[in-house]
């Protein structure tokens, strides 16, 4: 069986679109330049899951703007949930569709020099700073098809900037919210903190689409010399659409990434988190938790590759499978000729709630250096029945027991989320899929 | 009504295919505190899993009741909210699960929908029993067993029996890994339970643990049977004579299961 990956996108629709959003000249470039090689690129290749038939090409690519949010006082039912009313966020970003239908930022971090703003405003009114990183060392537009057309057609997201030594304690939120049925999300993301400064930066992906359509994401986290980011996200995208998540990270000379990732997708899911710990003493703990039901196939990767001399990568991926849910972990260490002193741990658990799911925990090392310490750990296995008798020895119910072992397996990532509401927010979506 | 009544009849129960009780018969009554002793291997911690319904353990023949009430028929949960306690021998490690959030649970789950313990007055009994088995309090709030150390898991264990106040508790080697200290806290907190309403099966291999706690009944276990049963003087003539004289006594060579012969 063949399945139609052609695209009917032209020149003249990018040139159009580029246009209509007032793009510098660079971007509609680099996107000309990343719709000539989509034809030519291989597909990705996630280890162990098949994407032939999975939806890449049908979709709604037309940017559509989202009604205004004006208070958050009367914010709409299907978003509520993501916020604690009682203790909303200073610094927000709501992009609705694909236009930001709620913005604040606190006149303090203004001053400061900090940008917190959708990525086409961005690229107005600081085009360099966006062209400096925009798909340059992260994510590179010919790695395969995805990010080609990612680069081609990229049609939302939000640029962050932390300027040198700025400290931000509060959380920066970010909601997308893909409201209208069928909408592509091709979404941008990239956050840059720059020496010596630190930010807890955490987002939302929600969406309810019933029609068929493909999320297209990527996200490029930079953390410069001694800089230290603490990056949170729950996705949450609906069961028809095709979701490809690409989360990359760079590190510099003693800087941290830290990535708590909450994989919520009832759509067929491809996630890559890749961090290269490029300088010295950088560090980074990739998080991941996720949730799998129905007919959900997903693949997910965390990989840490070490440049740096004394550089420590750790990942922490752990999933629940019920109903015919798939899911393959791969956790990959690599650790690069003269990174020596670098440490490289990686564990990957499954816990699978029925007969027909299905989990793969693939914790691979890669080390090109001798001087260095690593380790990894797997499992892929049923609740524990003795885990069971022991709660319910105690009057709990089986039910009920079954619920908190879950929860605890998820909750070394769960704790992990910078921002108490997203915590509470992603525990009730472990609760909703769980039940 | 005083207390309740478990009531153990020939009591035979199989691991994997193999008998490893022949044959149990014992009565536990309100108030009294029974002791089984008995070297190791002789079926001891099999009964008491077989009591709360571990599901390794088959029960092949016999009865047990609670005040009338068939124990077998029940689920695990279910005789746990019918007053029976365990504290295991060996208790499971549960990861992101807070001993305090458990301790809620079970204790809600004990007193039933719509009795539910209000927060404050949870959080000031724990501490309560935190203070009196003399446990850090940081315990609260790690994840319950995981990395606790013997004697931690041991108070740990006492502190659930301690909070959920069941009518029958079964004490499977409490004393073991404790030193004198922590052995003199545990007994306290078990004597502070005793009443017409609390009744307890404390099972031991070894006599220094009833310096501490005076059983009324005192029974030890060989080949998967209870051999003998007697009051307190048991319990002593043992500590100072050891199994050999009963062994002879009853003509017995190996006292332990071992594999089916
Ligand atoms: N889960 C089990 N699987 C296999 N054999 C078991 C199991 N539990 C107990 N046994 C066997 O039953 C016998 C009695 O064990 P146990 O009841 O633990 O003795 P005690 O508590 O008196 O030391 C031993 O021979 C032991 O090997
Ligand atoms: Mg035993």
């Amino acid at each position: 069986m063949t399945v139609d990956t052609k695209l009917t996108y032209t020149n003249e629709y990018i040139e159009q679109f580029s246009q209509d959003r007032n793009e510098p000249e660079w971007m509609k470039t680099l996107r000309l330049e990343a719709l000539e090689q989509v034809e030519h690129l291989d597909m990705p290749e996630p280890d162990k899951t098949k994407i032939v038939r999975w939806n890449f090409t049908r979709f709604h690519h037309d940017f559509v703007s989202g009604e205004n949010i004006s208070s958050l006082d009367h914010l709409p039912e299907e978003i509520k949930d993501f916020f604690d009313q009682d203790n909303l966020p200073e610094n927000l970003l709501i992009q609705r569709n694909h236009s930001i239908a709620h913005a604040a930022l606190s006149k303090e971090l203004k001053e400061k020099g900090v940008i917190f703003t959708d990525i086409f405003t961005a690229m107005n009114e600081h085009s360099e700073l966006v062209e400096k990183y925009y798909m340059k060392d992260g994510v590179a537009v010919d790695e395969h098809r995805l990010t080609a057309l990612h680069a081609a057609l990229m049609n939302g997201g939000i640029f962050v900037y932390v300027p040198k030594n700025v400290q931000i304690e509060e959380p920066l939120q970010a909601v997308f919210w893909q409201e209208k049925p069928g909408l592509a999300y091709f979404n941008h993301v990239i956050v840059v903190a720059e020496q010596n400064s630190s930010l807890n930066y955490v987002e939302n992906y929600i969406s309810n689409s019933e029609e068929e359509t493909v999320a297209n994401i990527v996200t490029e986290v930079f953390a410069n010399d001694n800089a230290k980011i603490s990056f949170g996200a729950v996705d949450n995208f609906a069961e028809n659409t095709t979701v490809y998540t690409n989360r990359r990270g760079i590190a510099k000379r003693d800087a941290t990434i830290n990535w708590a990732i909450g994989q919520m997708n009832d759509g067929n899911t491809i996630f890559e988190n890749i961090t290269e710990l490029v300088g010295d003493n950088s560090l980074s703990h990739a998080n991941t938790v996720t949730v799998g039901r129905g007919k959900l196939i997903q693949n997910i990767t965390a990989k840490t590759i070490h440049w740096g001399k004394n550089s420590e990568g750790y990942i922490l991926q752990h999933g629940v499978m019920k109903d015919s849910a798939s899911n393959v972990f791969n956790g990959i260490g690599k650790i690069e000729n003269g990174a020596s002193g670098s440490n490289a741990e990686q564990t990957s658990r499954v816990l699978m709630l029925s007969e027909k799911a299905r989990g793969d925990a693939n914790p691979i090392l890669l080390i090109e250096e001798d001087d260095v310490m690593a380790g990894h750990a797997a499992s892929v296995g049923k609740v524990d029945p003795m885990q069971m008798y022991y709660l319910m020895s105690r009057g709990i119910t089986r039910k009920e027991a079954e619920r908190l072992i879950i929860h605890g397996f998820l909750e070394p990532v769960v704790a992990e989320l910078p921002l108490e509401s997203v915590k509470k927010q992603l525990k009730q979506v472990i609760e909703r899929k769980i039940n | 009504m005083a207390g309740s009544t478990l009531e153990i009849k020939d009591l035979h129960v199989s691991v994997e295919g193999n008998e490893i009780l022949k044959g149990v018969n014992l009565t536990i009554k309100g108030g009294e505190f029974h002791v089984i002793m008995g070297p190791n291997g002789t079926g001891k911690s099999t009964l008491s899993s077989a009591i709360m319904g571990h599901p390794s353990y088959e029960v092949t023949k016999g009865s047990i009741h609670l005040d009338g009430e068939d124990v077998l028929e029940m689920e695990v949960d279910e005789r746990a909210r019918a007053g029976l306690f365990l504290a295991m021998q060996y208790p499971s490690e549960i990861s992101g699960v807070t001993t305090s959030d458990f301790l809620r649970s079970s204790m809600n789950a004990v007193r039933g929908e719509g009795n539910e313990i209000p927060l404050m007055k949870f959080i000031k009994q724990m501490d309560k029993k935190l203070d009196a088995l003399e446990i850090d309090k940081n315990m609260a709030q790690r994840y319950l067993n995981e990395g606790f150390s013997g004697g931690e898991k041991k108070r740990n264990e006492i502190l659930q029996m301690s909070l959920l106040e069941p009518k029958i508790a079964i004490l499977d080697e409490i004393d073991s890994g404790l030193d004198i200290d922590a052995l003199k806290i545990v007994s306290d907190a078990i004597n502070d339970m005793r009443s017409e309403n609390f009744s307890t099966l404390i099972i031991t291999h070894y006599q220094r643990l009833l310096n501490y706690i005076k059983p009324d009944v005192v029974h030890v276990m060989m080949q998967g049977r209870i051999v003998k049963t007697g009051g307190p003087e048991l319990a002593k003539r043992l500590e100072e004579e050891g199994y050999e004289w009963l062994k002879e006594e009853l003509g017995i060579q190996d006292e332990t299961v071992g594999e089916q012969a």
